[in-house]
């Protein structure tokens, strides 16, 4: 069915369909112009902090854009902009990132890159020896800009806005108002002087982390009544690629193997800065015990989970539609439409419910096991029983998934088989475990090995029964006895004691993603779904 | 299982399109006895499995209009039922339930609306011209979805507080970016979707409007659009509740309390108090669910069926 005019219509296109599109053009360009010279802007930022793969990312893009926008010969791909666009920004570049960091020291302390870091360092000031000290009186304009009068010990007087240089003051300024005793002026042209009230209100919030004065004559307030002249502290030097201390002396040279800049005693500048450090990651996480440890056991964990959550819902799912696949049973569709509900809710309220249900305070499950039997488990405290928890969670969200599909499986095998088994003298049971299970697994299979892929990250159910909870103790990083390995990453990213570890917890993302690949890879090949699929292009 | 198995199910499709739909009549040569039996075993096998699938709905139900806290062992209907819950949950200024749930049906509303938009335009051009590349084109998009998009999480995380330092609206706590990362993570699949449906329209309609003079734009916008309504609808409807359904992303990428979707805001809130606040929970969670149930039980039939016989039509 594959059109052959179709094809032939293709580069060539009439003159009709030209002229048509010259308003269009016009719409296309202009369109173009905007995202292009956002872009640019935007590139350019990039460059400017040493954000080289963000960069790097908008380039590409934006070229790709323009490329298949403005050639004839591209025309198919232009429909695709949008779709091109998002798929680099927000699926391809994160997994690049994921990859790149994992090489990287990428963690709190070590945020900035390089460029960014000397420049915050550089915000560091201090009040150097025979600094000059004055006193000061502030004016506020009605659009709320300050302007200092400062007065230093031999009695000149200053004016001082942030970001120009200090003016003297002389007699000849205009725009005074009158002075009072101390020889401060009441008022100065469109600025109202502040009185202590005022001043108290705002000094911490708006008034002392202004710069008045221009670099590297910085003048900033340090009391109510003392302002000082301060000057940058640290210098960087490109050519040593080091920073000087000019309050102590001390020169820091950039250490590229630890990402900080370090002085010969060992000292270290804050912020770090990021730096690439090979397989460190990887390295750590299998030659630490403290690591190892936990790792290891929320692998096997992750596994567990994952077959059992799988066999569990599949083997409730094929029995009930196995139950229901009589047409001579009224009522099934109904039936079947309200064992539905438990997969048609969100699964976070659904898993909130049995946590409620099996609270130890107020719990239907928890309060009914202590009347009947007496005892009931720690259902969120105890590792064995979390663990069930999670799995019979799981299975009231999953089951009425594979009762679809293995529904939809069954009708699929056809009737004749059976009679055939029939005469040949085969119980119901022989049936079941020689021909439906085997035809049906043909059919499910790959949906089996997706449902195994889905769980070995279901990360949603993890962490909103008990967020990964017991903890494991003694461990180095924070882990818990149901974490699976994404909600471990989690862990190390966001809720780590000692600060997020981002690059260590994409090296185990990766590790996780190879395990993934690898099923994947094996779900295609061996059960021939990538020749299907590539078949069905 | 929630939001991610909503694709599985079409790749369920591709499997069994070319299995006979054949019901099978199991009831042979059974005696009467055998068959009275089976009965009996199917009504007991219904009322466990009811009571497992359906005994949480009905315990939510019952906490949230049982305005006492005693929930241990109450009656289904409380003796006091009342609705001061839902009162309780729309009036708390700590917990704004009202805006939670604006931000959901926002961000799964715009969500859905570009994604079918976006996934329209790229399925047709799929679907309908040949051009080098774009077999590979194809499967790249659908090896690149082999990635979980979860796994990326930390570096979206990352890259969107990157992004937002220099651009608030589409930042970390933001919705323009929330709504970014959602469609990113269900656009492949939506695309081999809905280029399946666009395949089975027939290519003479095309051909003929070209032999019209028309332009491709014109074509698509006055023919094939027209008759491709139906798995737009289908496709933006499940996009907007596997958006409205998502928990992870927002919960990693939204930090306060006035950008929460109602899925994080839920949680958080009972999260914090877990005993204190479960009457009020347990209304916003019947709220919360009901459109989503509603919706799967209306599409049910498309779900499993429909739209993917539609899809796989080669």
């Amino acid at each position: 069915m594959k059109g052959k005019s179709t094809e032939a219509r293709e580069g060539k296109p009439s003159l009709a369909s030209l002229t048509s599109s010259l308003p269009r053009l016009a719409l296309r360009l202009a369109a173009l112009g905007i995202i292009d010279s956002f872009s640019i802007l935007l590139i350019y930022t990039f460059i400017h902090d040493g954000l080289w793969p963000l960069a790097a990312l908008i380039t590409v893009t934006t070229v790709i854009v323009n490329v298949i926008n403005l050639w004839e010969r591209f025309y198919p791909l232009r429909w695709m902009s949008g779709a091109v666009a998002i798929i680099l920004l927000f699926v391809l570049y994160p997994i690049i990132f994921t990859v790149y960091t994992a090489f990287t020291n990428y963690s709190d302390g070590h945020l900035l890159t390089k460029v960014q870091s000397i420049r915050r360092i550089g915000q560091d000031t201090f009040l150097p020896e025979g600094g000059v000290v004055y006193s000061w009186t502030a004016f506020r304009s009605p659009e709320g800009e300050f302007l200092l009068w400062l007065s230093d010990a031999e009695g000149n007087a200053y004016l001082a806005r942030p970001g120009e240089p200090l003016a003297l003051v002389t007699a000849d300024i205009p725009g005074m108002g009158v002075f009072d005793e101390g020889g401060v002026p009441t008022a100065i042209e469109g600025y109202a002087r502040l009185g202590l009230v005022d001043i108290l209100s705002i000094l911490d919030s708006e008034l002392a982390p202004l710069e008045f004065g221009e670099p590297p004559l910085i003048i900033k307030i340090r009391s109510v009544r003392e302002a000082a002249q301060l000057q940058q502290r640290y210098d960087y030097d490109e050519e040593s690629d080091a920073i000087t201390d000019r309050l102590t002396g001390i020169v820091y040279p950039a250490n590229n193997q630890t990402g900080f800049f370090e002085s010969a005693d060992g000292a270290a500048l804050n912020p770090g800065y990021q730096i690439t450090i090979g397989l460190g990651n990887f390295e750590r996480l299998l030659s630490s015990p403290a690591l190892r440890g936990p790792f290891i056991q929320i692998f096997i964990w992750t596994i567990v989970f994952a077959i059992v959550s799988v066999v569990s819902t599949f083997a409730l799912g094929l029995f009930l539609a196995l139950v229901y696949n009589d047409p001579t049973f009224r009522g099934r569709k109904i039936i079947r439409t309200l064992l539905i509900i438990p997969y048609a809710m969100p699964g976070v309220i659904g898993i909130l419910i049995w946590r409620g249900m099996l609270n130890q305070h107020f719990g239907v499950i928890a309060a009914n096991m202590v009347t009947f039997l007496g005892w009931s488990p720690g259902w969120f405290t105890d590792p064995i029983w979390s663990k069930v928890g999670i799995l019979l969670v799981n299975l009231w969200l999953g089951f009425p998934y594979m009762m679809l599909i293995c529904s939809g499986a069954l009708q699929g095998i056809p009737t004749d088989i059976y009679e055939a088994a029939e005469v040949d003298g085969a119980t119901r049971w022989q049936a079941f475990w020689r021909i439906t299970l085997p035809l049906l697994l043909v059919a499910v299979g790959p949906l089996l090995i997706a449902s195994f892929t889905f769980n070995f990250n279901n990360f949603t159910v993890i962490y909103a029964y008990n967020e990964g909870r017991p903890p494991i103790p003694d461990t180095a990083t924070p882990a818990g006895y149901t974490d699976i390995l994404i909600s471990y990453t989690f862990r190390l990213a966001f809720e780590s004691g000692r600060g997020a570890d981002y690059g260590y917890a994409n090296a185990i993302t990766i590790v996780i993603f190879l395990i993934v690949a690898s099923i994947t890879i094996f779900q295609y090949r061996f059960m021939g779904m990538w020749e299907e699929v590539s078949e069905n292009v | 299982m929630s939001e991610q198995a909503v694709p599985k199910r079409n790749g369920f499709a591709w499997r069994l399109r070319a299995t006979s739909v054949r019901a099978r009549a199991s009831e042979g040569r059974s005696t009467p006895e055998q068959r009275r039996r089976r009965r009996l075993g199917q009504i007991l096998v219904t009322i466990l499995v009811l009571f497992f699938a359906l005994f949480p709905i009905v315990w939510i139900i019952s906490a949230s209009i049982n305005p006492t806290s005693n929930m241990a062992n109450q009656a289904f209907i409380p003796p006091n039922a009342s609705v001061a819950n839902f009162n309780d949950l729309l009036n708390d200024p700590l917990h704004p339930f009202f805006l939670w749930m604006w931000n959901s049906v926002k961000v799964a509303a715009i969500t859905s609306v570009l994604a079918v938009f976006v996934t329209m335009l790229t399925a047709y051009a799929f679907s309908r011209f040949r051009f080098r590349g774009r077999r590979s084109l194809l499967l790249t998009i659908l090896l690149i979805q082999v990635f979980p998009n979860l796994l990326t999480m930390v570096a979206l995380f990352l890259f969107l507080r990157q992004i937002g330092e220099y651009f608030p609206t589409f930042g970390l706590d933001s919705h323009g970016g929330l709504i970014m990362v959602y469609l990113g993570t269900q656009m492949g699949i939506n695309i081999w979707l809905m280029k399946g449906y666009f395949d089975t329209i027939p290519r003479d309609i095309d051909e003929s409007a070209a032999v019209d003079g028309a332009s491709h734009w014109q074509t698509f916008w006055s023919l094939i659009f027209p008759l491709v309504r139906p798995v737009l609808a289908v496709v933006g409807v499940l996009a907007f509740v596997s958006t409205f359904n998502e928990f992870i992303l927002a919960r990693v990428l939204l930090r306060s309390t006035e950008q929460f979707t109602l899925m994080v805001g839920l949680y958080l809130f009972i999260d914090q108090n877990f005993g204190q606040n479960w009457g009020v929970f347990a209304a916003g969670a019947l709220i919360g669910a009901v459109p989503t149930v509603i919706i799967y039980t209306i599409l049910q039939d498309y779900i499993v069926s429909g739209l993917t016989a539609g899809a796989v039509k080669g």
